[in-house]
């Protein structure tokens, strides 16, 4: 694996060898100290153009778990401002001597772009409407920590599907996986076309959550009520919101998903938000140990034995992090937190 | 046997090809002196001091005429220049040119069109400015039609957008068909609003790959709109780079109501889809958009049967930093001059007189050309011609243009047909395949 552009780019087998690695690192997370020295001397880039802590944050987090390097550059208080193209600026942090960049960009295929120009791995941080990887894999291991494998599940992803990165990745790599993906939504709120998606689409929610087992809610952006996508908030929120009344009609074992940030009482009713099948908080936690597992796989080499030797805690096994370095774990510049 | 010079001068004999004009073919060499067409025979003599130009295995036609470039000056001379856009004509065969208005300033007043007529005075092909419907082409208030008209304009449009009011466009062909000239009001079909934030075709790509689209409906209603306000005027109409089956099928039916509407296919419409998107590679983003399979059938369909009875390259030249951007940042427009021939003999099975008809006999009655382009190859004529070798292949290669830009979208793809001798009022501009100035 080069890059991470695309969740369509992934196999059933890249998925699963992610999931379980992932496995790996949430036990990592876990030790008092969560750190291991799997890419330390390595560094790793956030490229962030769009405004998103909580994906940023994440990734450092997990790049400085994995004791590899990080810099950070946001479009908001950079040479972006001074009329710097994307490209110049991949030049630049190639330059830098940069061994992975995460790419955040409000316009499709911008890692794409990127990873064209630059000879440095590419992970896409979430690219306008089109991908959002790290976050489909997220979501996969958070379901499949609930419900086991994935194979014939059904999952219901509702919402302003037409422009959202988290619908296509689920869609990609929750279907890679043997579920059954519906998409619940207005026409207006569709893609135009989902000739060629493992998915089928309808507008009735309530026609659908029988069903289910999962229901991932996305994020109801305030403008699309400007563009006259939907008449109101109000109206939204009665047809397609997570409601206490639609919550309380679910089974105990369906889960329900939202990639945050939540509008309380939009798509999701707030006391839903809190339920006990709600794993919005395990999503986040588990998006630093998916997003160390990517990283782990871009850098570190792609076999399962360095994978079984890095994450052990034992300071006298041989492994590759030991190879890599003979300095005690954190001792490394990306070792301050 | 007859004398290949009649005049006095050096002359040029261009021998062992076929002529072909929208009239017919016929085995032939063709002297030139003097600028103009002397001979056209078989086997002519080659008088002494005359330069010959070998055609064997080619076609010599009159040269193309080009109804849709954009040759980005004034204003934007980093993309083009009259003069390297012209050069990219010459090497394409073509030996006019109708430069759009989309520069800076836009081709609205009569200023400006002076300004491109003396900038075409020493082009390697003629150039005639488009002149913009609108001023500014802001699609508010129309421009001075008659004050262009008078320095030989004849095609006008806001090309780049549509005029998007219904009102003003029915003005602009009202007041069109009172000059005291045979104009034509030539549209980019593409209704905004429904366009909005659009960056390629609505569709099953667009869906895919996360980018805003634009719907065929957007060209097409606008297409219906302007057939419409024709039959209500009576003006001349001409629709620009057709792209979906629906507006070949809307102007098949005007045609047949008998309305004067003529209609144009670019290279790129005839051969690539909106699969081509899939790299995010800002090359393949033009307007209106790459469209699906069966839109680029309909369009050759077209083209075959005389639906679109134009091919013009809509020629966009961008440089290398503004496609260097990610998709829906990137400006929309590729490069056509030197590719159009070759795309045209590798995907349409025409006759060789049809094809000259599209890219020359029709494009000249419709610019109003016809004193100097479009044939036919006969003695007295200006020699406008264009020597091509219709089976030699060639592969594209990046930077493969005489264009100050870079956005081939045709790179690694092997055409059929290649320009070998371009002659401008008998000045050789391009021999073998080389320009020569």
């Amino acid at each position: 694996m080069r890059h991470l552009l695309s969740s369509a780019d992934l196999d059933r087998d890249d998925v699963e060898a992610l999931l379980d690695l992932t496995d790996s690192f949430v036990e990592v997370s876990n030790r008092a100290i969560p750190k291991v020295p799997a890419l330390r001397g390595r560094t790793v880039a956030t490229m962030f153009f769009e405004d998103s802590t909580r994906t940023r944050l994440s990734f450092e987090t997990a790049a400085k778990r994995l004791s590899a390097d990080t810099m950070s550059f946001s479009a908001s208080s950079s040479s972006v401002n001074k009329g710097e193209s994307l490209r110049d600026t991949a030049l630049t942090l190639e330059a830098m001597g940069v061994d992975a960049v995460v790419v955040r960009h409000r316009s499709s295929g911008a890692p794409h772009r990127v990873a064209s120009w630059v000879d440095v791995r590419v992970v896409n941080g979430g690219d306008g409407w089109h991908d959002h990887p790290t976050q489909g894999l997220l979501d996969a291991y958070t379901l499949r920590g609930r419900l086991g494998p994935l194979d014939g599940r059904r999952v219901a992803i509702v919402g302003d599907v037409k422009h959202s990165r988290v619908a296509r990745a689920d869609v990609a790599i929750l279907t890679t996986l043997g579920a059954e993906v519906t998409l619940v939504a207005p026409p207006t709120l569709l893609p135009p076309s989902i000739e060629g998606w493992p998915a089928t689409a309808v507008h009735d929610l309530d026609a659908v959550l029988p069903e289910v087992d999962a229901v991932v809610l996305l994020r109801m952006q305030r403008e699309r009520m400007t563009e006259a996508l939907v008449p109101s908030l109000r109206e939204y929120t009665a047809r397609w919101g997570l409601t206490v009344d639609r919550a309380r009609r679910l089974r105990d074992d369906v889960v329900f998903m939202h990639p945050g940030p939540m509008n309380r009482g939009v798509e999701i009713a707030p006391e839903v938000a809190d339920d006990p099948r709600a794993v919005i908080v395990d999503q986040v936690r588990n998006g630093v140990a998916v997003r160390m597992a990517v990283l782990f796989r871009l850098l570190a080499g792609e076999g399962p034995e360095p994978v079984a030797d890095v994450v052990s805690d034992g300071a006298d096994d041989r492994s590759v992090a030991a190879d890599l370095s003979e300095q005690p774990v954190g001792a490394g510049d990306g070792g301050a937190t | 046997m007859s004398q290949a010079s009649r005049g006095s001068g050096p002359s040029i004999v261009i021998r062992g090809g076929r002529v072909v004009d929208a009239s017919g073919e016929r085995r032939a060499d063709v002297a030139v002196v003097e600028g103009r067409v002397a001979a056209v025979e078989a086997d002519l003599d080659v008088p002494s001091g005359a330069r010959v130009l070998d055609a064997g295995g080619c076609v010599v036609a009159p040269g193309f005429v080009d109804l849709h470039a954009h040759l980005r000056q004034p204003g934007r001379e980093e993309a083009e220049t009259v003069e390297s856009g012209s050069r990219c004509a010459a090497l394409g065969g073509f030996t006019a040119v109708v430069a759009m208005p989309n520069t800076t300033p836009a081709i609205d007043s009569a200023s400006v069109v002076r300004e491109v007529i003396e900038l075409g005075r020493t082009a390697l092909c003629e150039v005639h400015p488009s002149g913009a419907i609108t001023v500014d082409r802001a699609g508010e208030r129309l421009a001075p039609m008659g004050e262009m008209a008078d320095l030989g304009v004849r095609i006008f449009t806001d090309d780049g957008t549509g005029v998007q009011d219904d009102g003003l466009m029915r003005r602009a062909m009202e007041y069109a068909v009172g000059l005291p000239y045979d104009v034509v009001l030539a549209q980019h079909c593409e209704n905004d609003r429904l366009c909005a934030g659009g960056h390629m075709h609505e569709g099953e790509w667009s869906s895919r790959l996360g980018i805003a689209g634009q719907p065929a409906e957007a060209e097409e209603a606008m297409v219906a709109r302007d057939i419409a306000l024709a039959r209500l005027t009576g003006a001349r109409i001409h629709m620009q780079h057709m792209s979906t089956a629906g507006s070949v099928a809307l102007i098949a039916a005007a045609r047949a109501e008998g309305l004067a509407i003529s209609a144009e296919a670019t290279p790129h419409h005839l051969l690539l889809t909106h699969a081509e998107c899939a790299s995010f590679d800002p090359t393949f983003k033009v307007n209106p958009p790459l469209r699906t399979d069966a839109d680029v059938e309909a369009v050759r369909r077209g083209v075959l049967d005389g639906t679109l009875d134009v091919i013009a390259t809509d020629h966009a030249p961008h440089p290398p930093e503004a496609k260097d951007e990610p998709f829906d940042l990137a400006p929309p427009g590729m490069l056509g001059l030197e590719f159009a021939l070759g795309v045209a003999l590798s995907v349409l099975d025409l006759p060789l007189p049809e094809l000259v008809r599209r890219l020359s006999t029709r494009p000249a009655e419709i610019a109003g050309l016809t004193d100097s382009q479009g044939g036919p190859v006969e003695p007295g004529r200006p020699a406008n011609l264009c020597v091509f070798d219709p089976t030699a292949t060639w592969t594209v290669e990046p930077g493969m243009t005489a264009s100050r830009s870079r956005n081939i979208p045709y790179v690694g793809r092997t055409l059929s047909g290649r320009v070998r001798h371009t002659l401008r009022a008998g000045e050789p501009v391009v021999l073998d395949g080389t320009p020569q100035r």
